[in-house]
């Protein structure tokens, strides 16, 4: 990404992003390559869209695997384009560890949109990224964003209990869960359901949804929502638990409706502090591939490699070896 | 970095991104998903859209997720009917740099049509996945 300052990625991107904006999706689609190879091109084009972006509603989508996720997807891009809303959805499957290949197959659940440019689904590799998404997916939604769509829907992979960073991503984030996946206790461990804006039982059809959900609503509601929270602690979020059958719709136009009460809440006033959040959030993810980028630089390439060999082999600490390497990125100019 | 060799995070590099799809009413999807795993295992993003595309269905996931090959499996017969409407449509939509690959039950006397009609390979049965990969990695459009 060294490059993107050259007049030359400018060029490009000014002209890749004012088609991709004015409509191209041929354009959009090339435009989102870019950003997921992290080319010099995207950064301009960012660089340009950031501005215009802000207005989608961007929706973060997270549960297990086999809970519904892309179904459920499919079934809001049909209840928002019965309101008369453009969609985006970027889907995130795992990338192999071993060969870096992935398999994508949430379009397998989205398809009936093939003559509707009004959706527009893109899937991506996670490439190495812990955390439930891609590196570049908030960059991904935000090109989406500055495009024109109403609402942005981030499918995460199929989470675990810690995948939190698509809180960071998503204007409101969702988390799915399935009927009789887990007991009280399950509901009352920190992270995964700790930054839901909503919850949804989804699989309502199936036996014990109704208590699940149940279950989910008397052990989300925070300890301290009488008031008694310590000055500056972070109040917990009270999400709001539905109920949905993605397959037959069930519920989607509630889920819809939920999501538009959750944005319209958060946008009234307090809720700077969430967006400053994400936004600090964004920044620190951009400053950790710049750190990423500049060790890769030849200058500091042989310092990296002399402090690793020092760690592995127990010689050095790990917080000594990272002081001498930022260190040395501060003295070698990028 | 090739795309078989070990994925190194944080490298601007991709794989080659191939969507697998299947054009037509034939219910058999075998083949395909063993494909696209193979392929997965190759170092390739497979984009797997399933069973009874559209021609514009499968023009659209190949421009939607910018893909480098498009690869039909058909077991029909269908496949002089559908594979030149789905060239046709990628060509339409500025899609012409797209390698478009054809597997499946494909009688010999229909591949030189069909590899007029923009096709540049036919896979038969008894292809072996390492083959196609070998194929693609040869013939996929240069990514920049």
């Amino acid at each position: 990404m060294g490059e993107s300052g050259t007049p030359r990625a400018a060029d490009g991107a000014t002209t890749l992003t004012q088609s991709a904006v004015a409509g191209d999706r041929r354009a959009l689609a090339r435009l989102l390559t870019a950003v997921e190879n992290r080319t010099s091109i995207a950064e301009a084009a960012l660089r340009e869209l950031y501005p215009k972006a802000g207005r989608a509603h961007i929706v973060g989508i997270t549960g297990p695997p086999g809970s519904g996720k892309s179904t459920l997807v499919a079934a809001l891009i049909a209840a928002a384009r019965e309101a008369g809303r453009a969609v985006a959805v970027v889907a995130v499957d795992p990338s192999s560890p071993i060969t870096g290949g992935a398999l994508l197959g949430d379009r397998v659940r989205m398809q009936s949109y093939a003559d509707d440019r009004d959706v527009f689904i893109r899937s991506m590799a996670s490439r190495g990224h812990a955390g439930g998404l891609a590196s570049t997916t908030t960059a991904a939604a935000a090109v989406l964003d500055a495009s024109g769509f109403d609402l942005v829907l981030i499918e995460t992979v199929g989470t675990g209990q810690s995948e939190v960073e698509v809180a960071a991503a998503a204007d409101t984030t969702v988390v799915l869960e399935a009927p009789e996946m887990g007991d009280e206790v399950q509901a009352i461990k920190a992270g995964l359901l700790e930054v839901a804006d909503l919850v949804v039982v989804n699989k309502g059809d199936k036996p014990g949804a109704l208590r699940t959900a149940a279950q989910l609503r008397a052990m989300l509601v925070p300890t301290v929502a009488r008031g008694d929270a310590p000055e500056g602690r972070p109040s917990p979020k009270r999400p709001e638990v539905l109920v949905t059958t993605a397959t037959s719709g069930e519920g989607v136009p509630e889920l819809l409706a939920a999501l538009d009460r959750h944005r319209t809440a958060a946008r009234a006033g307090e809720a700077t502090e969430p967006r400053r959040a994400r936004a600090l959030a964004q920044i620190r993810a951009v400053m950790a591939d710049r750190l990423a980028d500049r060790l890769r630089e030849p200058a500091l390439t042989s310092v990296a490699d002399a402090v690793i060999d020092d760690v592995a082999e127990h010689r050095l600490d790990p917080y000594t070896a990272a002081d001498r390497l930022l260190e040395a990125i501060g003295r070698v100019e990028a | 970095m090739g795309p078989s060799a070990p994925y190194n995070p944080g490298m601007p590099d991709r794989p080659i991104k191939v969507l697998i799809a299947k054009p037509g009413l034939d219910g058999h999807d075998r083949g395909a998903k063993v494909l696209a795993r193979g392929l997965r295992d190759e170092g390739f993003e497979v984009v797997y859209t399933g069973l009874r595309q559209t021609p514009e269905m499968v023009a659209t996931a190949a421009l939607q997720e910018d893909v480098d090959v498009v690869g039909l499996s058909i077991l029909s017969g269908a496949h002089m009917t559908l594979v030149p409407r789905i060239t046709k449509l990628l060509k339409d939509n500025g899609l012409d740099d797209v390698l478009v690959t054809v597997g499946g039950i494909i009688p010999d006397d229909d591949v030189g049509p069909l590899k007029d009609a923009g096709v540049a390979a036919v896979f038969g049965p008894g292809t072996t996945i390492a083959s196609v990969a070998e194929f693609l990695r040869a013939n996929a459009r240069p990514r920049d």
